[in-house]
């Protein structure tokens, strides 16, 4: 009776969930044609399983490689940011010391700037380093975050302060109760932060793009634009990359959606 | 409190602070300090005044840049009543398939913006583009959608949209949530139909939610750059007629080597960025309901 009155929602979300998921069947299909049944008119919907393109992508490019570099950089900044923005953001919401709020908005201020205009500087240093075309220059800049800091913050801030209390009169001091009672507690912050910052990371494309030119370097998203510069037409082999390149975060995107949610939601109540 | 406490709070924000100012706040003090210099090919600057900015003024590319982003900015504003309309149908009660639902609308979230633009540039290609044959179909004859100068830069605001739906979906639905069912209980009693609810109840209680994802949105549309850079394509026409700030910035500050000029965009975006989100909390007293 009830999802008889339901089929108008039904039939609205579904023509937009399509517009969402049609593309993605387009490319898959397309990344298992031939290059000629790509380029049929009107179009061949059912391709002939050309899984060599995704051979051609793993020999004619340093797929494995950018891979590697990819999980490098994704790993070390999310691991980074979960620490140096969850200590600093304990800091900030449960200790006192002077000049606490005015350093806090000092950071905050980072969050309205445009990323352009930290780039050529950030650049620069890398360079001044001879950091240029290394793993570290992918993951430098990208392990200090205002927002992280900010959102930790607030998850601290609304944590309880009776089991503080306890642990300060037994004699731990600061980084002891931070770490042993007050990071356990913030733990469904921290996954949430965590998944959010390693689907940004895994994205990224401006600064890889800028800071490693070599494409033994690149990152994924880095060399998947490359790429598109180099073989313009070949539309399959290019479907196939991608593919290879989204696979992993579709992958975890699947296993931890409830997390990835949980930040994106905490991320606009606040 | 006491003095350890002190030490160990310094102690703890230090890596943080060491980090955000190194790569983020020393950054912009540079930044606005290249502005006012001039680059030669091989990295030395000398001081130039307000040269950069002089030329701003005359570069008739970034009047066209200003339209440009603008025109990002207030069409990609379309992704909020699109989103306040998924995630509202998604709250109806009773419905089923909600996580699927929630994961088709979210997939092009997750998918990285190389891969998606590359579907795109397929999907809109002029002689074997999906849309195009579709449009046929129908009797329309399509044209090259992103390599026309016409039509790439609109081309690429619907992909823009259509990655943000499912993220803002999202938060609005965690809004939605927030709001007590009560209210509409109160409002069934009163006689007041599903439409009527959600213009009294549902909208007001959003405003909240609906300003801080225009503030983001706002500050995405301004700061766009791997979709334009990804979908146009280096030397294409709509690369040359179709540049945002954004990537008239990248275009004079990596690609020509133009440092300060590069530096003296990057902060009139800064500029322009502040100016309008101070508009927008100035106005949101005038619409913006906190219970």
């Amino acid at each position: 009776m009830r999802s008889g009155r339901l089929w108008p929602v039904h039939v609205v979300l579904a023509v937009g969930a399509a517009a969402m998921v049609l593309p993605f069947v387009w490319e898959v299909l397309t990344a298992l044609k031939t290059f000629t049944e790509s380029t049929r008119v009107p179009p061949v919907w059912v391709p002939s399983f050309a899984w060599s393109n995704f051979a051609e992508v793993w020999n004619s490019t340093p797929f494995v490689r950018q891979f590697a570099n990819t999980v490098v950089m994704t790993v070390v900044r999310t691991l980074a940011q979960l620490l140096f923005c969850s200590l600093a953001a304990y800091a900030f919401a449960r200790l006192r010391f002077p000049g606490r709020n005015a350093v806090f908005v000092v950071l905050l201020s980072v969050l309205m700037v445009p990323d352009q205009l930290f780039l050529i500087p950030q650049y620069q240093i890398v360079q001044g380093l001879g950091l240029l075309n290394t793993l570290p220059a992918l993951f430098l800049p990208g392990m200090f975050s205002a927002f992280g800091t900010f959102m930790l913050r607030q998850f601290f801030l609304g944590l309880p302060d009776e089991i503080e209390e306890a642990a300060r009169l037994d004699g731990a001091n600061p980084l002891r109760i931070f770490w042993s009672v007050m990071l356990p507690l913030a733990r469904p912050g921290l996954i949430a932060f965590g998944v959010l910052t390693v689907l940004w990371s895994w994205k990224d494309l401006m600064w890889p793009l800028i800071v490693n030119t070599e494409p033994e370097k690149m990152t994924l998203s880095a060399g998947l634009s490359a790429l598109q510069g180099e073989h313009v037409t070949e539309y399959p082999v290019l479907m196939a990359g991608s593919l290879m390149a989204t696979l992993p975060v579709i992958v975890i995107f699947v296993v931890l959606q409830r997390q990835l949610i949980a930040g994106i939601a905490f991320t606009g109540s606040k | 409190m006491n003095r350890r406490e002190w030490a160990w709070g310094y102690l703890m924000i230090a890596p943080l602070v060491l980090g955000l100012g190194v790569f983020f706040l020393w950054p912009v003090a540079q930044s606005v300090y290249y502005s006012f210099t001039d680059w030669t090919l091989f990295g030395g600057s000398t001081w130039a005044g307000l040269d950069n900015y002089a030329r701003l003024l005359r570069d008739p590319e970034v009047g066209q840049a200003l339209w440009n982003t603008f025109q990002v900015m207030v069409l990609g504003l379309l992704v909020v009543p699109l989103a306040v309309l998924v995630a509202a149908l998604l709250n109806t009660r009773g419905l089923r398939g909600v996580p699927v639902y929630r994961t088709l609308y979210f997939l092009p979230v997750v998918t990285m913006p190389a891969a998606v633009a590359l579907i795109w540039r397929w999907l809109y290609s002029g002689e074997y583009g999906l849309i195009n044959y579709l449009l046929s179909l129908a009797g329309v004859s399509g044209r090259s959608w992103i390599a026309d100068p016409h039509t790439a830069l609109y081309a690429v605001i619907v992909v823009f949209i259509w990655t943000y739906v499912g993220y803002f979906t999202v938060i609005f639905l965690a809004g939605l949530q927030g709001i007590p069912a009560h209210l509409y209980e109160a409002a069934s009693i009163d006689g007041a139909g599903r439409v009527r609810q959600f213009f009294s109840i549902t909208l007001p209680l959003l405003t909240p939610t609906i300003f801080f994802t225009s503030v983001l949105m706002v500050m995405y549309g301004l700061q766009m750059f791997d979709l334009l850079y990804l979908m146009f394509g280096k030397g294409s026409p709509a690369w040359a007629d179709n540049k945002t700030i954004v990537l008239l910035f990248y275009t004079k500050a990596f690609e020509e080597g133009a440092k300060g000029y590069g530096a003296a965009i990057a902060v009139v975006l800064m500029a322009v960025t502040l100016a309008i989100t101070a508009v927008q909390f100035r106005l949101q007293r005038k619409w913006v309901h906190y219970a």
